[in-house]
């Protein structure tokens, strides 16, 4: 089908292929950026492809709805902030901010990510398929039904999981371009009043902030842990494995399966560890009243 | 041996009762929520603990027969007066617990008040003071970046605008409810904000605490506030309000952040942060995507781009010793308010140390920081609302002639329903029905009295703060905004009157 | 050295900003156009108010000598600059900067770079070596000669800089027209009044360039401790602390860039009670010596000079740093777009942790030693 052409107000105009379309976001500035983007999404458009990004901010921020966004390149800050609903697939690295206050939907990062990933994320699922920088998961919440989840295939850096106060940040420092860096830093899940990390591996005890529990996981956990993670490998399967690409230096040691049941299994294969806070006030007799 | 700790030893206050006008009725026994008040079963009367009393006056103001008198315990100790009882039973209660020295409301220290050091002006012979009885009187304000000129198409219809003006907040009084969250204080409270707001076409904020589903309505008079906790902030919450602010920091507690104990968070407060009942909901001291000024930039547009550009974003800071530099800094990070809360602000809950030894008084940051925008030229670039202390019109007066285009009331709004600065918010025993979600206590605030009574307090602010306009020979805010002429310092020092810039009394 | 009489006045800008440096390490030569651009994609970093950039090998042909570069508030200053050289340093060659008109930069300053050795004879003050010579003469002119400032004073070096978008400047300096085979880029986002070119990053001192992205929350001490070291700090910007403190723990006080990375962002107590011993007394005494010297705060710093470029984190990573490598190139950006931007195709990219320092050395001359 040849498509039609669809134009804003500005003059501006897209080449769309029934529900999808590409824009191609060289030398365009993330204002002008995002109006298209709203612009076509207005049009109807569901499948939008944007192209040769490079540090374009707030992509799908704010955005509702079922809506599939592909981006090639590295998206800038507050990838999907606010967002509640589309799913977004980021074919290279992210940086900093990526779903922050997202409230629903899901972020693939085919790639690694920058810092603050996930930030008072209230719902949906964030999948990386490398490394991830400092204060990830921080103040995550969950509410009744709504459960976030972040799942991570490299490394962490400090202060994962911070304030966390729901969710779930599942570690699986696979595959890391940081082969000496331990899988995360200091002061794991600080402040921690809620929720859980899973790790695959352990960590020494003084990387827990205080107030945490370090225990192997149940029956129940693993249900939850098997779900989540054959997600992760049916979405990165084929190119979890050593290797080029964006990011990461490849798993270490040997390839990964390229097929997403083996890889998921391959996962599965070595025991993971959760944390937990002991106590959902974690400051609750920290202070004493002077009226 | 029951051993009593040493800080239970030392009460402030003694309930006095008149025993022959105590009709036994209970009504103080039911009132008071900290039990100081009980029915003595053996005795067949009510008796009392002074121990127990916090000195909120809720006894006293309900007992029928006006039996009851809350005083202040004589102090037990020597006289001294570097070790006052204050700091003495600090350390009897730290000592005893080792916890932090937590305070509610805000800093009640002898340090300069400098609203009661200036001085306004009036008209006399030269020029006409004006009866704003009779006379028209204009308090509309706007809040929003202002171009640095109007750019117009000349058509023959007259001029039109070439762009519309950057989103703007319209307030019928220079006067708004400040943030208070939906948990700090109970959703009664809240109602009632929103309706004097609506009522006196002004705003209230919402504080960090998220928006109640049946306060969507009111969103034309909202402001909706993100803070670190990004507690009930989504997408629909920014778009509801009529501004977004950003809490950076707090007069009461600058540079550390808060929590609401689990306590407070009842069902509704629960499912408007959207946090599970009973669980802390702490807000971290800053904004984890916030560690520079870029950054503040980052989150300013990423809201104005989540609300399409449709309403002016404010950003809130603790009036602290660099706060003419941030201030620029927020300016030029594109907010369209900026908010400078002072050291005397209120809370809920602050560590005392904090809350009594951090920041600044409002009137000398609003002060500099008024002058620090005017001499880079961007003044015009946001509006500036000041907030903390502010107890009366002419304190409004006058942080609206040192350069303020609007204020927030916090603790004057909760006073006009009943606080009488007792300080114990953190405990949500709240007697008076305020700082607490506890179904038996918020009840006693109606909403529909509260917000009564919020609106005569601004209304009757409104009315005296024309009197003063009228009697300086002014009939609209604007030329009263950044007047200092209109102030005279008394008692102040040099250095005092530069930074405030204005002249002593006399000259 | 007496500290100024008002020395509590720590008044200072505050700003945020956006990094970017790329070095060869065979000293190919980059163009200009390369950093240029990568600043272009984080424009939102900056406000306007101040851009510069660094850049190493571009005087070859006059690479012995120590290269000036003067912004004047106008001629009459410039003799006056001119003259105090004279004093001290034999001028071996002078000329105007190269630039052109660009309607966004309002009102640039004289600028002027002069090529300069010390004087065989110098005056009997000058006992230190000759590096302290030069540091000496920069800070006199800097602080006694008015409408001058010395902002960039190494060998076969330059800084660039001023009021604007980094586009900006660069398009005033002509840098498209240099090649150099390191440059390091910063946007500015400053708080204070709009005027001041010197304010702009770079800050360099001899070879040192640094841009610097965050603030520095100890600056009343480290500028206090500056001054016990004979530096005054003059320019009423935290960034200046750290160009004075590289020159006093690496030139003066012989640490390494390591070394100096520790004293910056030194690891925390827990981590240096599990140390062993040796490695332990060895960071307790950085640390109890070189205390006021610990930089506080957010900060993401790129430190050049003649040897190559560092990276550094504070050590809780309060503020962004992505390092990548593509063959002899590596770069530190803020931001990876800014990478991307002028090279797609990377070798590696990885975030350094809190508190390590990337150090990226030139390779060994064909040659040499």
């Amino acid at each position: 089908m040849s498509g039609d052409v669809m134009c804003d107000e500005k003059g501006f105009c897209v080449q769309r292929e029934g529900e999808r379309c590409v824009i191609d976001a060289t030398g365009v500035y993330y204002r002008q950026l995002n109006e298209r983007i709203r612009a076509a999404l207005e049009h109807g458009v569901t499948d939008i492809e944007v192209v040769q990004v490079r540090g374009q901010r707030y992509i799908a921020t704010a955005v509702e709805g079922d809506v599939r966004f592909t981006v090639r390149g590295v998206p800038g800050q507050d990838l999907g902030a606010f967002m509640r609903g589309p799913t977004i697939h980021v074919h290279g690295n992210a940086q900093d901010g990526v779903g922050n206050t997202m409230d629903g939907g899901r972020i693939v990062i085919h790639g690694m990510a920058g810092d603050v990933l996930g930030y008072a994320m209230r719902d949906g699922r964030i999948l990386v398929r490398g490394d991830v920088g400092y204060r990830v998961g921080i103040h995550m919440k969950a509410y009744m039904d709504r459960v976030p989840v972040i799942v991570v295939g490299g490394k962490a850096g400090d202060f994962l999981g911070e304030y966390m106060a729901g969710g779930a940040i599942i570690l699986l420092g696979m595959r890391s371009g940081m082969a000496d860096a331990p899988i995360t830093g200091r002061n794991l899940g600080t402040g921690m009043h809620g929720g859980v990390i899973y790790l695959r591996g352990r960590v020494p005890e003084y990387q827990l902030g205080p107030g945490l529990s370090m225990e192997p996981v149940d029956e129940a956990d693993l249900e939850f842990l098997r779900g989540h993670i054959a997600d992760f490998a049916a979405e990165f399967a084929g190119e979890f494995g050593a290797g080029a690409g964006t990011g990461g230096s490849g798993t270490e040691g040997q390839a990964a399966p390229a097929d997403a049941e083996a890889l998921a299994a391959a996962i599965l294969s070595e025991p993971f560890v959760k944390i937990r806070p002991f106590s959902h006030r974690p400051y609750g007799n920290m202070y004493v009243g002077t009226n | 041996m029951h051993v009593k700790p040493i800080s239970q030893h030392f009460n402030d206050f003694v309930i006095e009762r008149e025993r022959a006008r105590c009709i036994n009725c209970e009504v103080c026994v039911r009132q008071c929520s900290y039990e100081a008040h009980f029915w003595d079963e053996a005795r067949q009367f009510v008796v009392h603990d002074s121990a127990r009393c916090v000195g909120c006056h809720r006894c006293a103001a309900m007992c029928p027969t006006s039996c009851l008198t809350i005083r202040k315990k004589p102090s037990d100790f020597r006289d001294n007066s570097l070790w006052t009882s204050t700091y003495i039973k600090h350390i009897f209660k730290q000592a005893d617990t080792g916890g932090v020295l937590l305070s509610g409301m805000g800093n009640p220290q002898p340090k300069p008040i400098y609203w009661d050091n200036m001085l306004l002006d009036a008209s006399q012979v030269t020029n006409p003071s004006i009866d704003p009885l009779r006379e028209p009187m204009e308090l509309r304000t706007f809040l929003g970046a202002k171009p640095d000129a109007v750019d117009f198409i000349h058509t023959p219809e007259g001029p039109r605008l070439k762009q519309p003006l950057p989103p703007q907040l319209q307030l019928e009084y220079p006067i708004m409810f400040a943030a208070m969250s939906f948990g700090a204080i109970n959703f009664n409270l809240h109602v009632a904000m929103a309706r004097a707001a609506t009522q006196l076409g002004i705003c209230y904020n919402t504080g960090e605490g998220g928006l109640h589903p049946d306060l969507y309505q009111y969103g034309a008079n909202t402001i909706v506030q993100v803070a670190s906790g990004r507690f009930g902030v989504h997408k629909d919450y920014l778009n509801a309000g009529a501004a977004v602010e950003i809490k950076v920091g707090q007069g009461a507690k600058p540079g550390i952040g808060g929590h609401l104990p689990g306590e407070k968070i009842d069902e509704e407060v629960s499912r408007t942060r959207m946090v599970p009942q009973g669980s802390d909901a702490i807000s971290p001291a800053p904004h984890h995507d916030i560690y520079s000024i870029e950054d503040l930039l980052q989150l300013i547009y990423a809201i104005k781009e989540s609300t399409r550009y449709r309403v002016p974003v404010a950003v809130k800071i603790a009036a602290v010793h660099n706060a003419p530099a941030i201030a620029s800094g927020i300016v030029r990070a594109g907010a369209d308010i900026v908010v400078i809360d002072g050291f005397r602000g209120g809370t809920g809950a602050a560590p005392t140390m904090i809350r009594d030894n951090v920041g600044i008084p409002i009137e000398l940051a609003l002060a500099s920081v008024d002058n620090r925008l005017r001499d880079e030229g961007i003044r015009n670039h946001a509006s500036l609302v000041v907030a903390g202390g502010v107890r009366c019109s002419a304190d409004v007066v006058k942080a609206i002639a040192l350069g303020a285009d609007a204020v927030y009331i916090g603790t004057a709004a909760l006073v006009a329903v009943g606080c009488t600065l007792c300080g114990r918010c953190y405990t949500g025993k709240c007697p008076w029905g305020i700082a607490t979600n506890a179904a038996q206590l918020k009840k006693r605030q109606n909403p529909d009295v509260a917000a009564q009574r919020m609106a005569n307090l601004v209304r009757a602010w409104g009315h005296e703060i024309q009197e003063m306009l009228g009697g300086m020979g002014l009939n609209s805010i604007e030329s009263l905004r950044g007047n200092r002429d209109k102030l005279r310092g008394v008692g102040l020092n040099e250095v005092e009157l530069n930074v405030l810039g204005i002249k002593h009394a006399g000259l | 050295m007496q500290a100024p009489r008002d020395f509590w006045h720590f008044d200072k800008d505050i700003s945020g900003c956006g990094v970017f440096g790329v070095i060869d390490r065979a000293r190919r030569l980059i163009p200009g156009s390369e950093p240029i651009a990568a600043m272009c994609t984080m424009h939102d970093r900056g406000n306007g108010l101040g851009g510069g950039f660094a850049a190493y090998g571009i005087y070859p042909d006059r690479a012995d000598w120590y290269a000036f570069h003067l912004m004047c508030d106008d001629r009459d200053a410039l003799e006056r600059a001119e003259g105090v050289i004279k004093q001290f340093h034999d001028i071996r060659h002078s000329e105007p900067i190269p630039t052109r008109k660009v309607a966004s930069v309002k009102n640039p300053p004289v600028v002027w770079r002069y090529f300069v050795t010390p004087k065989a004879n110098r005056p009997a003050w000058a006992t230190g070596d000759e590096a302290d010579y030069m540091v000496g003469t920069v800070m006199h002119i800097n602080t006694k000669v008015p409408g001058v400032f010395v902002f960039s004073s190494g060998k076969d070096m330059g800084a660039f800089k001023g009021v604007g978008f980094p586009e900006d400047i660069a398009d005033f300096f002509r840098l498209d027209e240099y090649h150099a085979h390191m440059w390091t880029g910063h946007n500015r986002f400053p708080t204070n009044t709009p005027g001041w070119w010197g304010g702009a990053h770079p800050f360099t001192l001899l070879d040192w360039a640094i841009v610097h992205n965050g603030e520095i929350s100890s600056y009343g001490i480290n500028k206090r401790y500056l001054c016990q070291h004979g530096y005054e700090c003059t320019l009423m910007t935290d960034t200046e602390v750290v160009a004075y403190l590289i020159d006093l723990l690496i030139r003066k006080h012989g640490l390494t860039k390591r070394e100096a990375s520790w004293v910056f962002a030194p690891p925390f107590w827990d981590e240096v009670d599990r140390m062993p011993e040796a490695e332990r007394e060895a960071f307790k005494a950085l640390r109890m010596v070189y205390g006021p010297a610990l930089l506080n705060g957010p900060f993401a710093i790129l430190v050049t000079d003649s040897h190559g470029m560092m990276g550094l984190n504070d050590r809780v990573k309060l503020r962004p740093l992505v390092v990548a490598e593509k063959g002899d190139r590596v770069f530190m950006s803020s931001e990876e777009s800014s990478i991307r931007e002028v090279c797609r195709d990377l070798d590696r990219v990885w975030a350094p942790k809190a508190g390590q320092p990337v150090i990226i050395d030139y390779l060994p001359q064909e040659g040499a030693a």
